[in-house]
């Protein structure tokens, strides 16, 4: 596309401010993570080691991250099922209702946290379920399979018909027809939105501070609790760094599994 | 020759099932997740709504399950329940357009303008900054405008300091990456053509900008707005710590949750209707594709 080199240079250096915008209070964590001083202030101290090898020993934080683990995996698998068979009815079947359930299926994530929070809380108090492990789980499945559907649909939209009715003329029936023409081509979607679902519920705090119940503790509670308590706070720092550098590795693998799309999809694009 | 019937595996005999019988094929698929959502979903909602319609026991004991619309005549009575709500959609307001105006220019950047391998660099970079936490992301804007002694302050010298101004910022900067993702996927789907076709035609970029891409992105840059519009509104956590005496919705809701239940589920009520509105307003441009 013909621009000028004004132009490009222009937007080239918007974009480093944005990017600056957005990796300067990061930036200031990890620099704080390093301070010698407990406390979040500016500019930083001195250097140390000190509160990573807290944290790295710290019991409450290592339990909260497992926590954080357990429930995000549930949610993303159930959301990944629920999340491919609505995906699957909707694009293949015009039925009376799809309109509302498309709605109901965004509705979660359109919805501020705070409502989905009361509401399941609420809901879940009527039904007399006791709050736990379970319970997050169900909440945190149910924000996440709009995630899943949508990349899946997408998906959908760009494959060509005629790859599942060439696989069912040579006589494979609808099982293995999903099996090994419709699975393999939904994978990196699939890993893509359901990476996109672990990072959402794993950060997620609203809807968890209404549906963990007293006990449970996942990382973002956690840190919401001891960012209040000033000695604590480096070491709220380093674990806050420690998941940045940890997601640098799943993210790059989402870029790479949906942006390799190449003629195998067998659309027109 | 006389016909002979190989035997059917179950799959092909479940698979000829279902094709004779289209209607189960489409219950089978959409039953469980039609279900959870309903269920769990808009069950819960419907609670939320008819919980709004309860009130306190006089005796301060408890719930009186009694149906009746003093929550909502409170709220449309006292004026500083209706400020607050006002306010708040003020600043989701404030907040999206700020957000549109920031991503625009670096999502055409890495999508119309960089090469494939900076391309995927710079996505990756924008979507990183998701991963890190909500919170410590609050707090270290905490840090930075706070005055004094914050970084703004102490490089600076200046500083909004804790406000709505702040709380504006802040918010902004939580949501960017969430606007940034849709309108990048249609600028992905654009096609180069039609911006060489413009240009052949004699269009400067200005013109070609405002044009042809901004129509065409309408969708997505709707799409993006949902998130930005809907995170703002419910906000509660980056308001307590950087939005200093501000009181939004959210506030309320978080202060009554637990003494007066009925009347923070009505206040909850308020921006579910917003965004319920504002969705079904967007269905026609095509936005609900895009999130």
């Amino acid at each position: 596309m013909q621009l000028t080199r004004r132009v490009r240079m222009l937007f080239g250096g918007m974009t480093g401010l944005v990017l600056a915008f957005l990796y300067l209070p990061l930036a200031i964590i990890v620099v704080l993570s390093f301070n010698t001083v407990s406390s979040l202030s500016w500019p930083p101290k001195g250097f140390t080691f000190r509160w990573w090898r807290a944290a790295f020993h710290s019991a409450g934080a290592r339990d909260a991250l497992i926590v954080s683990l357990k429930t995000a995996t549930g949610a993303t698998l159930v959301a990944i099922v629920l999340g491919l068979l609505a995906a699957l009815a909707v694009h293949r079947f015009a039925f009376f209702g799809r309109e509302s359930l498309n709605l109901m299926i965004v509705l979660p994530i359109a919805l501020p946290g705070i409502v989905t929070g009361i509401a399941l809380n609420a809901a879940f108090r009527q039904a007399g379920v006791e709050f736990g492990l379970l319970t997050l789980i169900v909440a945190h499945a149910t924000f996440c399979i709009v995630v899943l559907y949508n990349n899946l649909l997408a998906r959908f939209r760009r494959l060509s018909p005629n790859l599942e009715e060439a696989s069912a003329d040579l006589g494979a029936h609808t099982f293995q027809t999903f099996r090994y023409v419709t699975f393999p081509l939904l994978r990196t979607a699939l890993l893509a939105g359901g990476l996109l679902a672990f990072g959402l519920s794993f950060d997620e705090i609203v809807v968890t501070t209404f549906t963990a119940g007293a006990g449970l503790e996942t990382l973002p509670i956690w840190i919401f609790r001891n960012l209040s308590r000033g000695e604590q706070q480096p070491i709220v720092t380093v674990v806050a760094t420690a998941v940045m550098l940890m997601s640098v590795i799943p993210v790059w693998v989402a870029q790479r599994l949906t942006s390799d799309d190449g003629p195998l999809t067998g659309g027109t694009r | 020759m006389t016909a002979t019937t190989l035997p059917s595996s179950p799959g092909q005999s479940a698979s000829r099932w279902l094709h004779r019988h289209p209607r189960a094929r489409l219950i089978s698929l959409i039953g469980a997740p039609a279900a959870w959502m309903l269920v769990l979903y808009v069950g819960s909602l419907a609670s939320l709504f008819l919980t709004s319609l309860y009130r306190l026991n006089d005796a301060g004991s408890g719930i009186d399950k009694v149906i009746g619309a003093q929550n909502y005549r409170t709220l449309i009575d006292k004026s500083v329940y209706l400020d607050i709500a006002a306010r708040t959609i003020k600043i989701a307001v404030l907040v999206t357009l700020l957000d549109i105006v920031l991503a625009l220019p670096i999502a055409f950047f890495i999508a119309k303008i960089v090469g494939a391998r900076w391309r995927r660099l710079l996505v990756a970079a924008v979507l990183v900054p998701l991963w890190a936490s909500y919170l410590v992301k609050a707090f270290s804007w905490r840090a930075i405008i706070g005055s004094p002694g914050g970084v703004l302050d102490k490089t600076f010298g200046a500083s909004p300091n804790y406000g709505e101004a702040g709380l504006i910022i802040v918010l902004a900067y939580l949501w960017l990456p969430y606007m940034i993702v849709p309108i990048y996927s249609g600028l992905e789907r654009l096609p180069d053509s039609l911006l060489d076709a413009s240009s052949d035609l004699g269009a400067h970029f200005g013109f070609t900008f405002r044009k042809v891409v901004l129509p065409l992105l309408f969708p997505s840059i709707v799409a993006g707005s949902v998130f930005t519009f809907s995170l703002s509104l419910g906000d509660y956590i980056a308001v307590d710590l950087v939005g200093g005496k501000t009181q939004v919705i959210g506030s309320v809701v978080y202060d009554n949750f637990s003494a007066d239940l009925p009347f923070a589920a009505a206040f909850a009520v308020v921006p579910v209707i917003v965004m319920v509105a504002y969705i079904l307003g967007i269905r026609r441009t095509g936005a609900l594709e895009n999130l």
